[in-house]
C-alpha cells in the first residue's frame, strides 16, 4: 500500500503536515526546533511506519471531519429561526430508513478499512524479526533514573543511551529489553519509535533502527512519583567509529588518578558507596547510577541538570537543589568535603 | 379522552402557609427522601466541587504556564492533578448526572417519586461522604515520602506505586475509602433509576415511548452496576495489600501491576460512557425542542445507546497498548474501539437530521447543546486516532490524550451539563436564567475552551508527555503552554459569570411559568416548581410527545410514530 511507505500518504496531506511541522517549528513555538521531541519528524523504522499510518489515518479522519462539520454550519445557517417567520411548526419527520441504513453502513467500512491497516502496521513493527546483527541493551527504569546495560558488551551506564546508526547497507537495530526496579515507567523517544512501559516483572521488549546519527531526547511518559517529571531520556546515535570509541571507553576500568585520592577516600567511607558502583573500587552499590565513567556524561541526576563542577557539587551538597524528592539523601558534607568528592568524580572519565 | 388528563395546573395555593423557619427548612433538607430536593442537592454538591476542581485545574495551568516556575511543589502538583482527576470524575461529573436523573426521571415518566425513595437518600449521603473522606485527607492523611497529604498517585493510582513501599502514608487509603464508599452510594443510585424505570412508569408510557433521557439513563445505570463492581473490588484489593499483607499487585511476591490496570480499566473505560451517556440524553431533549422537530430516528438512537453500552464493555484495553501486550491483543482492542465509533457516529448523524429541516431557536441551551455536537464530532475523531494502536504508543500519556479526554470531558459533558442547567433551571427554580449572562458565559467558554484544548493537541504531538509538573525550557513547548494557560483563565471567568447567573437569576429571574421553551415532554407538564409528588392526577400518555399530543389535537404524534 503506497500510503504506508514511510514518508508515504498524498501530496497535498503531506504538504499540510509539512506546513504544520514548520508552523510548529517556528521560533514562536520551537525555541530550539533541534531539541523538540516531536512526533512529526520520525528518524527510525518504527517511528516511521507510525508516521506514515498516522498520516493516513488523518486523511480519513480529516475528511469526515468536514463533511460533518460543514454539514452542521450548513444545517445551523439554513435552518435557524428567523424573525417574522410564521408561528407554524416546522413539518414533523420522524426517521427513514433507508437515510439511517446508509449512515450506518459507510461508517462500518471506513471501521474495516482502519481496522486493516492499523493491524498491518502492528505486525509489521511488534513482530518484525530480529536481525542478527541487531546490538542488546536492557534498560532498567528506577526512581527517577535510567541504568542501561549492554549485556554482550559488558556495560553499565546510566541516563545517556548510545546506540548505533543503522542503515539499509549496514542494519544495526537496537533492542531494548525493558525491566522495572521499582514502580511503573515508561520509554518514549518520539523520533525513534513509541513508547513502552517499563513494568516490575513483565519484560518489554522495543526496538529502533536511528537512521541518523545526532542528539534524540525523550522522557519517562508514565508517572512513576515525586520527580517523574525529571526523568529524562537522552539518546545520542553515534556513528560506527563514534560508537566505537564510546564501547572503548565504556569498557575500560574506572580510572584511578592519585591527585583525587582524598576525594576518593572520603567518597568511598560515606555512604555513597552503599548506592553507586565506580568499577575497580569499594564502591558496588546498585541502587544508584553507575559512575565509573561519569564524566563520559552530558547531564547528571537523569538530565535535571548539567554535569558540571558547580552542579556536581550543589547536587552532592543537597539533591533536592534542583530535583526535589530524588532519592539520593543530602549527605551533610561541609564544602571542603563535597569540593573533594567533586574533584574525585571529575577524574572519573 | 386521555390527554386531558394532563394537570397543567396553576403553583399551589398557600404559599405563605407554607413558609416555615430557617432550621424547619435546613432540617427539610436533610431529612428529605423528594427525587426532586435530593436531585437539586446532587447538582449543588457537585457544581460546589466543579469550583473546587476548577481552582485545582488552574493552579495546574499557573505552574505550566511557563518552563520552570516554582508556584507549587513537585508533590502539591501531584496531589492538584490527582485530585482534579478524581474530583471531577466522582465528585462532579457523576453526582451532577446523576441528580438531573434523580430531578428528571419520575418527572418524564409520570412518576410521583423514585421507586426507593429512602435508598435515594441513603445514596446521595454516601456520595456526600466520600467526597467529604477525600478532602478530609488534605488534614488526615500523609502521602509520597512524607510530604504530601491528599492523595497524590494519579486519578488512575497504578500499582506498585500505591503499594505501602512506595506511597508509606494514608492518603491512598482515604482516595480508596472515599472511592469505595461514594461507590456504593452511586450503585443505589443506579438500582433505583433501574427500578423506577422499570415500575413507575405512568399508563402509556412504553418502553418505545420513552423520552429517550430515561432511556439513557436506564443504560447508564446498568453500565454503572456493572462497571462500579470491578472498581470497588479492585479498591478493596489495594487495602488488603496495602495493609492484610495481600500481593495482588505485588510484583515481588508473584502478584502483577497490569492486573490492577486491568481492573481500573474495565471501570475506566464505561465510566465515561457513564458520563457520556447523560450528555447525549441532554442532548437528545434539548436539540429537538429548539429545532421544533421531533428527534429523528428514536429507534435507532434506543439502539444505538444500548450498543454503545455493550461495545464499550469490550474496550478498555486500548488504555494499555504500551503495556507489551501481543500483536493479536493489541489488534482485537483496536477493532472493538473503532466499532464504537459506529452507533457514536449514528447518533451524530441523528442529531444533524433533528436540527435539518427545523426552525432553529439559538437559546443558550441550544447554543450549547449545537457546540456540543461539533466538539463530539472532534473528540471522536481523535478517539478514532487514539485507537490507531501504533498511533497510540506515540500519543498515550501525552498531552494529545489529555486534550482527546478533555473533548469529551469538557467539550461534550461539561457543555451538556450548562445545557441541561439553562433548559431545566426555570423548572427547577420557576424563574428563567439570565439570557444576557447566558451566552456571555456561552461565547467566552467556547473560546476558552478552543484556545485550550485546541492547543493541547499540537503541544502532545511535539512530544510532551502528561503527569509532569515543569518542562525543559528548550523543548519547543513554552509558547504552547502559555496559550494553553490563558485559554484556562478565559474559562474560569466565563464559570464564575455562570455561577453569578445561577444566584442573580435565583433572586430576580424572569418567572418562567410551566412551561417556557415550549416543550414537549411530560415534566413541562406540572407547575415551576412542581409540587411535592408532581402530578395531581396520574398522566396517561400515547405517544413520546406527550405535550406536542396536547397542543396539536389534530396532528398528534401517535398518529405517525414508527
Amino acid at each position: 500500500m503506497s500510503t504506508l511507505e514511510p514518508t508515504g500518504g498524498p501530496s497535498s496531506l503531506r504538504l499540510t503536515v509539512a506546513f504544520l511541522s514548520a508552523l510548529l517549528a517556528h521560533p514562536l513555538f520551537a525555541q530550539h526546533p533541534e531539541s523538540t521531541p516531536t512526533t512529526l519528524a520520525p528518524l527510525s523504522t518504527p517511528a516511521h511506519e507510525i508516521f506514515g499510518l498516522s498520516l493516513f489515518v488523518l486523511l480519513i479522519t480529516g475528511a469526515i471531519f468536514f463533511s460533518v462539520s460543514g454539514l452542521l454550519v450548513y444545517v445551523i445557517v439554513k435552518y435557524r429561526a428567523r424573525g417574522g417567520e410564521s408561528e407554524h411548526e416546522p413539518a414533523q419527520v420522524y426517521g427513514s430508513v433507508q437515510v439511517e441504513l446508509a449512515w450506518t453502513v459507510i461508517p462500518v467500512l471506513i471501521v474495516v478499512v482502519l481496522f486493516l491497516t492499523t493491524a498491518r502496521i502492528i505486525f509489521a513493527v511488534e513482530d518484525a524479526p530480529k536481525p542478527k546483527s541487531a546490538l542488546d541493551v536492557t534498560v532498567i527504569g528506577h526512581q527517577f533514573w535510567w541504568e542501561f546495560r549492554y549485556p554482550g558488551l559488558g556495560i553499565v551506564t546510566a541516563n545517556e543511551l548510545h546506540i548505533p546508526v543503522s542503515s539499509h547497507e549496514r542494519p544495526e537495530p537496537t533492542y531494548l529489553r525493558l525491566l522495572s526496579a521499582d514502580v511503573d515507567h515508561s520509554f518514549w523517544v518520539p523520533q525513534l519509535n513509541g513508547k513502552t512501559d517499563l513494568i516490575p516483572n513483565h519484560p518489554n521488549e522495543m526496538w529502533m533502527d536511528p537512521a541518523e546519527p545526532g542528539l534524540y531526547l525523550g522522557q519517562c511518559a508514565q508517572f512513576c512519583g515525586v520527580e517523574h517529571t525529571k526523568m529524562l531520556i537522552r539518546v545520542y546515535v553515534d556513528t560506527p567509529d563514534q560508537f566505537a570509541a564510546w564501547v572503548a571507553n565504556q569498557q575500560r576500568p574506572g580510572v584511578n588518578d592519585a591527585s583525587a585520592a582524598e576525594g576518593r577516600e572520603i567518597f568511598e567511607s560515606e555512604a555513597c558507596v552503599n548506592c553507586h558502583t565506580v568499577a575497580g573500587t569499594a564502591a558496588k552499590g546498585t541502587f544508584g547510577p553507575d559512575l565509573t565513567h561519569l564524566m563520559s556524561r552530558a547531564t547528571i541526576a537523569s538530565g535535571a541538570a548539567m554535569n558540571t563542577p558547580a552542579s556536581l557539587h550543589a547536587w552532592i551538597q543537597n539533591p533536592n537543589t534542583f530535583k526535589p524528592g530524588a532519592l539520593m539523601p543530602a549527605m551533610q558534607l561541609d564544602d571542603r568535603q563535597v569540593d573533594q568528592i567533586v574533584a574525585y568524580l571529575l577524574t572519573l572519565h | 379522552m386521555a390527554d386531558q388528563t394532563l394537570p397543567i395546573s396553576a403553583p399551589l395555593p398557600d404559599a405563605e402557609a407554607q413558609r416555615a423557619t430557617r432550621l424547619e427548612w435546613l432540617h427539610s433538607w436533610v431529612v428529605t427522601v423528594d427525587h426532586k430536593k435530593l436531585g437539586i442537592l446532587y447538582v449543588v454538591y457537585a457544581l460546589f466541587f466543579l469550583l473546587v476542581a476548577g481552582a485545582e485545574a488552574i493552579a495546574i495551568r499557573i505552574q505550566l504556564a511557563w518552563p520552570n516556575l516554582h508556584f507549587v511543589s513537585p508533590e502539591v502538583y501531584d496531589e492538584l492533578f490527582t485530585m482534579h482527576g478524581t474530583t471531577m470524575v466522582f465528585l462532579v461529573g457523576m453526582p451532577i448526572l446523576f441528580g438531573f436523573a434523580n430531578y428528571l426521571v419520575p418527572l418524564m415518566i409520570g412518576a410521583r417519586d423514585m421507586a426507593f425513595p429512602r435508598l435515594n437518600a441513603f445514596s446521595f449521603w454516601l456520595t456526600a461522604f466520600g467526597g467529604l473522606l477525600l478532602y478530609f485527607s488534605i488534614v488526615g492523611g500523609f502521602g509520597l515520602y512524607g510530604m504530601g497529604n491528599a492523595p497524590d498517585v494519579g486519578w488512575w493510582a497504578y500499582a506498585p506505586l500505591t503499594a505501602k513501599a512506595f506511597t508509606p502514608g494514608h492518603n491512598t487509603d482515604y482516595w480508596a475509602l472515599a472511592l469505595i464508599v461514594s461507590g456504593f452510594g452511586t450503585l443505589g443510585t443506579a438500582i433505583n433509576i433501574i427500578a423506577t424505570v422499570a415500575s413507575m412508569r405512568c399508563r402509556g408510557m412504553t418502553l418505545m415511548r420513552m423520552p429517550l433521557f430515561v432511556w439513557l439513563m436506564l443504560i447508564v445505570s446498568v453500565l454503572t452496576l456493572v462497571t462500579i463492581t470491578p472498581l470497588t473490588a479492585a479498591q478493596i484489593m489495594l487495602l488488603i495489600d496495602r495493609y492484610l499483607g495481600g500481593h495482588f499487585f505485588d510484583a515481588q511476591a508473584g502478584g502483577s501491576p497490569i492486573v490492577w490496570m486491568h481492573f481500573f480499566w474495565i471501570f475506566g473505560h464505561p465510566e465515561v460512557y457513564v458520563l457520556v451517556l447523560p450528555a447525549f440524553a441532554i442532548a437528545n431533549e434539548v436539540i429537538p425542542v429548539f429545532s421544533r422537530k421531533a428527534v429523528f430516528g428514536y429507534p435507532a438512537m434506543v439502539a444505538a445507546s444500548v450498543g454503545i453500552c455493550f461495545v464499550s464493555l469490550t474496550v478498555w484495553a486500548h488504555h494499555m497498548f504500551t503495556v507489551g501486550m501481543t500483536s493479536v491483543g493489541n489488534t482485537f482492542f483496536v477493532l472493538s474501539t473503532m466499532t464504537v465509533g459506529i452507533p457514536t457516529g449514528i447518533k451524530i448523524f441523528n442529531w444533524l437530521a433533528t436540527m435539518w429541516g427545523g426552525r432553529i431557536r439559538f437559546a443558550t441551551p441550544m447554543l450549547f447543546s449545537t457546540a456540543f455536537v461539533f466538539q463530539f464530532l472532534l473528540a471522536g475523531l481523535t478517539g478514532i486516532m487514539l485507537s490507531v494502536a501504533p498511533w497510540d504508543w506515540q500519543l498515550h500519556n501525552s498531552y494529545f490524550v489529555i486534550a482527546h479526554f478533555h473533548y469529551v470531558l469538557v467539550g461534550a459533558i461539561v457543555f451538556c451539563i450548562f445545557a441541561a442547567i439553562y433548559y431545566w433551571y426555570p423548572k427547577v427554580t420557576g424563574r428563567m436564567l439570565s439570557e444576557t449572562l447566558g451566552k456571555w458565559h456561552f461565547w467566552l467558554f467556547l473560546i476558552g475552551f478552543h484556545i485550550t484544548f485546541d492547543t493541547m493537541h499540537f503541544v502532545g504531538l511535539l512530544g510532551m508527555p502528561r503527569s509532569i509538573y515543569t518542562y525543559e525550557p528548550d523543548r519547543g513547548w513554552n509558547t504552547l503552554n502559555l496559550i494553553i494557560s490563558l485559554g484556562g483563565f478565559v474559562q474560569a471567568i466565563a464559570v464564575l459569570l455562570f455561577a453569578w447567573n445561577l444566584i442573580y437569576s435565583y433572586l430576580r429571574g424572569e418567572r418562567a411559568g410551566a412551561d417556557p421553551w415550549d416543550a414537549w415532554t411530560l415534566e413541562w407538564s406540572t407547575p415551576s416548581p412542581p409540587p411535592d409528588y408532581n402530578f395531581a392526577v396520574d398522566p396517561v400518555v400515547r405517544s413520546r410527545r406527550p405535550l406536542w399530543d396536547l397542543k396539536h389535537p389534530h396532528d398528534p404524534d401517535w398518529k405517525y410514530e414508527q
